[in-house]
């Protein structure tokens, strides 16, 4: 299960070396992968029948609870096999989609890479590592959005998918974490078998909120819908791949996966309908009023998502068995049309459906898949979609909640789904053959393979739907609702409401495509007036706000005057300090001078005297000088009190240090005074206030001890298990040796910024 | 920048390596007795410094054969090098090894894990330090 999770990024790596010895075939060579991933998740469903779910366990991180444990059941196998099925398709797709495309080889790392993270984002029983992976899918999806990144539109397209979905995820973290605390647990399967009432729980609100933000962004709800018709910009095998089939279902998945043990709270079910009918009504609406055959596909799957969203919060039975139904049939059908819309584009040389006719005669093939996939879409029988549908309609009429809304909506969003069918299988295909920009023929075999054969798929789970049924769906159905279930699929279930209700709709979309052409002008003009108010405005308006936030914060943190910064850290550090202070501990003077020598007074006086002189003289090389005394001095206090080590230290960073500021200080100019009586007084009384918190605190530390200290333990056992008598070098280089490396990874840091920073000017000046 | 003064040369010529020699003690006594590999390489660093005043940056350069920077990743590449014994050993990071290698006279040397660290905060230490003063020497000219 491990190597099945990683091999896609396996084969990520070698896969540029793989496009030089394979050329053309490049596509069907790595399709070989996810072909015999799909055998292999198929393999294991006997055993899911059998045993309800499995958990493969693999350690990763074990010290800190994280591990790379594997959750199989019904639920993540479905997606799995969606995922390794449409894959393998896609795969074969895009290699003749992109055939002789330049950054080919990095397309398929890019996607390879997604379509493992995918999948461990589905598998994963970890809650840290399902995050990991669903971070992973919102990066490559960023990359891939951006895939022609010398277009500026597709770089923007992709920073905005990226900025909402990451986002987005920033919250999931939250929820996730909220999660683990109100289960006692990270991992998923202890946390759905656990009895824990996690509704009653305090943390129930925020952690939901926090979940949701995550799965709505992911899967593009009102109102965030707006990041996926314009992740459209990424080659059509990644809409078809990504942004239909599945990644945009990763949120529909994790509302899925975690409905049992969140879902009896009426803030779960609540937030599920409303967002998911709104998303559902919305989604549908603006893929009827699109042209862009692209965009009125992504438009449907937010329409798509948004059903699914809503009937995970109607929760029944019934309601989750059209879940699964319609995930499974909208996956099919979708990943086809994408797949259609690509050939289209590719051979006709537009994407806008107005400009498309009576393609029928010269892409006959692609005509007749795409009419296959639009009755899915539609929701006719004999297809899978059709069932679906029907299921939908009949959850919706016997809901707990809401009832009534809900239907309406859901008519409303099936007449226009009909009419958008009717707009990608009708008007491209039928009618007056209209001029496009490139001579069509018909799509090569590499981009009719796959719509094929998941077209046919669908009519297959169509017309015999007790085989899915009985193989996985009811496991699946199971999964989501919490415990096994019976279920019953048919194509036929008589003369019913539900069919009635989808009568209607069929006839009232057909009748919205005839009418389409008037239509257009009228809906194109009302969308463009609501976008200037919808929730895409807010976004650039939120974006300008960050910007303008961080110019104004910068200027006045960032402002260049050195003093400033560091009168800033000083008050700021040493306030919070001796609040602290105050606060936990009080101020007791208990300072005992008789056991004083008087070389020891010598030296503070030294001491003192060297500050003074430090901050009063207007000579720089004076006040270099001087601060070495008063490092030197420092240095005498360590080894009056017998630390050696450390004096030594100190006496060699002084001497370095006054090296450094010499050599710096002959590129300065002429000492100015530039700063006001006033500010002098102000850093003064700032510089008095940190020194008194600090001799303070110094005091408070020698006065009080929380815990035993620790030096004793080192003292014991630096000779017997570290084998050395210099207790500080042991300390630094064995018992404490990872603070030892985190500090030399800093030096060297600061070592190649103050690199960079000289040899930066040095360039700068060589262009002026 | 470089001085011109015989006393200088003529001095930096005869400390620099006694204090060089004297930075490899430190680090090996370190375990021991006051030293190892931080002050080791604080005390290489004033040496390579030393001469870099008598020299300019550019024969300081030489006499280091590698670039500051470079001496920067040997010594990290070190530190995390003295990690991997208790990698393969299946032991949390940084756990230490010793080895015990017989010497003729019937001592031995110890040599271990911590050994092998100390060299690279000694390197990563010079290497830090040669990188400020060679670059800040060199934006000079």
């Amino acid at each position: 299960m491990l190597l099945a999770v990683l091999s896609g990024f396996l084969l990520a790596i070698v896969a540029p070396a793989l496009h030089r010895v394979t050329g053309k075939y490049i596509g069907w060579t790595l399709a070989i992968l996810p072909a015999s991933l799909t055998a292999y998740f198929a393999s294991l469903i006997p055993d899911v029948q059998a045993n309800g779910s499995l958990v493969m366990e693999y350690a990763w991180m074990p010290g800190l609870g994280i591990n790379l444990n594997f959750l199989v059941d019904g639920l993540s196998l479905v997606f799995a096999l969606l995922i390794s099925g449409i894959g393998t398709f896609i795969l074969i797709y895009a290699g003749s989609y992109l055939a002789g495309h330049r950054f080919l080889a990095r397309f398929f790392v890019i996607m390879l890479s997604f379509m493992a993270s995918m999948l461990g984002l589905v598998l994963s029983d970890n809650l840290v590592s399902l995050f990991v992976f669903w971070e992973l899918t919102s990066i490559t999806s960023y990359m891939l959005i951006g895939f022609n990144h010398e277009d500026m539109e597709a770089r923007k397209c992709a920073l905005q998918g990226l900025f909402v979905t990451a986002g987005g995820g920033l919250a999931l973290m939250a929820g996730l974490v909220l999660l683990a605390i109100m289960g006692g647990s990270y991992s998923l399967s202890e946390i759905l078998s656990s009895d824990l009432a996690l509704h009653e729980h305090a943390f129930y609100t925020g952690a939901v909120i926090c979940i949701l933000a995550g799965c709505f962004t992911k899967s593009a709800q009102v109102p965030f819908h707006f990041w996926l018709p314009n992740a459209m910009a990424a080659p059509t095998p990644v809409s078809a791949f990504l942004h239909s089939a599945t990644m945009v279902k990763a949120g529909v998945y994790l509302m899925a996966r975690l409905n049992p043990s969140l879902g009896e709270g009426a803030l779960w079910s609540q937030a599920l309908m409303l967002f998911g009918a709104a998303t559902m009504f919305t989604g549908a609406y603006l893929a009827f009023s699109s042209t862009g055959i692209k965009k009125v596909l992504a438009y449907s799957t937010i329409m798509a998502l948004g059903t699914l969203t809503m009937l995970i919060g109607v929760g029944t039975e019934l309601a989750l068995t059209a879940f699964i139904c319609f995930l499974v049939a909208h996956s099919l059908y979708k990943g086809a049309l994408f797949m259609i819309a690509g050939a289209l584009d590719h051979e006709t040389g537009t994407k806008d459906i107005a400009r498309m006719g009576g393609l029928k005669k010269t892409m006959p093939v692609t005509a007749a898949i795409a009419c296959l996939a639009a009755l899915s879409l539609a929701g006719l029988p004999p297809l899978f979609g059709f069932i679906a549908k029907e299921l939908l309609l009949e959850s919706l009429l016997d809901a707990p909640l809401w009832s009534v809304g809900l239907t309406v909506a859901a008519v409303a969003a099936a007449v226009l789904i009909v009419g958008v069918a009717g707009l990608v299988a009708i008007k491209p295909f039928f009618g007056k053959v209209a001029d496009t920009p490139k001579a069509p023929h018909e799509a090569p075999f590499g981009m009719l393979v796959g719509p094929a054969v998941l077209s046919v798929i669908a009519l297959i789970f169509g017309l015999a739907p007790f085989l899915p049924e009985a193989a996985l769906l009811q496991s699946a159905i199971g999964s989501v609702f919490g415990s096994p279930v019976e279920t019953y699929l048919a194509l036929w279930h008589g003369v019913n409401v539900p069919l009635v209700l989808s009568i209607g709709s069929l006839i009232l979309g057909l009748s919205l495509v005839s009418g389409w052409h008037r239509l257009q002008p009228a809906l194109y003009a009302i969308n463009t007036y609501a976008a200037r108010f919808g929730p895409e405005a807010g976004y650039f308006r939120f974006m300008e706000g960050i910007t303008i936030v961080a110019a104004w914060q910068t200027r006045l943190l960032q402002n260049g005057v050195l003093g400033l910064y560091l009168l800033l850290l000083v008050a700021v550090t040493f306030g919070l300090t001796g609040y602290t202070l105050l606060t936990h501990h009080g101020i007791h003077l208990t300072l005992d001078l008789t056991d004083s020598h008087f070389y020891e007074w010598g030296i503070a006086l030294l001491l003192v005297a060297a500050a003074t002189f430090a901050s009063s003289t207007h000579s720089r090389l004076g006040s270099v000088a001087s601060m070495g005394v008063l490092g030197f001095g420092v240095a005498l206090t360590f080894i009056l009190f017998s630390a050696p080590d450390l004096g030594i230290t100190q006496l060699l960073v002084e001497t370095l240090t006054v090296i450094l500021l010499v050599l710096v200080l002959f590129r300065l100019p002429e000492f100015v005074n530039l700063s006001s009586p006033f500010e002098r007084f102000r850093d003064l009384a700032v510089a008095i206030f940190a020194g008194v918190v600090m001799t303070l605190l110094i005091l408070a530390a020698l006065d009080v001890q929380y815990f035993e200290s620790i030096s004793s333990y080192y003292v014991e056992n630096s000779g017997t298990l570290g084998h050395g008598r210099n207790i500080v070098n042991v300390i630094l280089v064995d018992f404490r040796a990872l603070d030892t490396l985190g500090e030399i990874f800093v030096l060297s840091l600061a070592a190649l910024g103050v690199l960079s920073m000289i040899k930066l000017r040095a360039e700068d000046q060589y262009k002026s | 920048m470089k001085s011109n003064t015989l006393i200088l040369h003529t001095a930096a010529l005869f400390i620099m390596p006694l204090q060089l020699m004297f930075s490899v003690f430190l680090l090996f006594r370190g375990h021991d007795e006051p030293g190892g590999g931080f002050i080791g390489g604080l005390v290489a660093a004033s040496a390579f410094v030393l001469y870099a005043f008598a020299f300019g940056s550019e024969p300081t350069r030489r006499i280091l054969r590698v670039a500051p920077r470079d001496l920067l990743a040997a010594g990290l590449l070190f530190a995390i090098a003295s990690t991997v014994p208790a990698f393969l050993a299946g032991q949390p990071m940084l756990t230490a090894h010793w080895w015990e290698v017989p010497l003729p006279g019937g001592n031995y040397l110890k040599l271990s894990t911590p050994l092998i660290f100390d060299i690279g905060v000694y390197a990563a230490v010079l290497g830090t330090i040669m990188t400020f003063v060679i670059n800040l020497m060199e934006s000079d000219e």
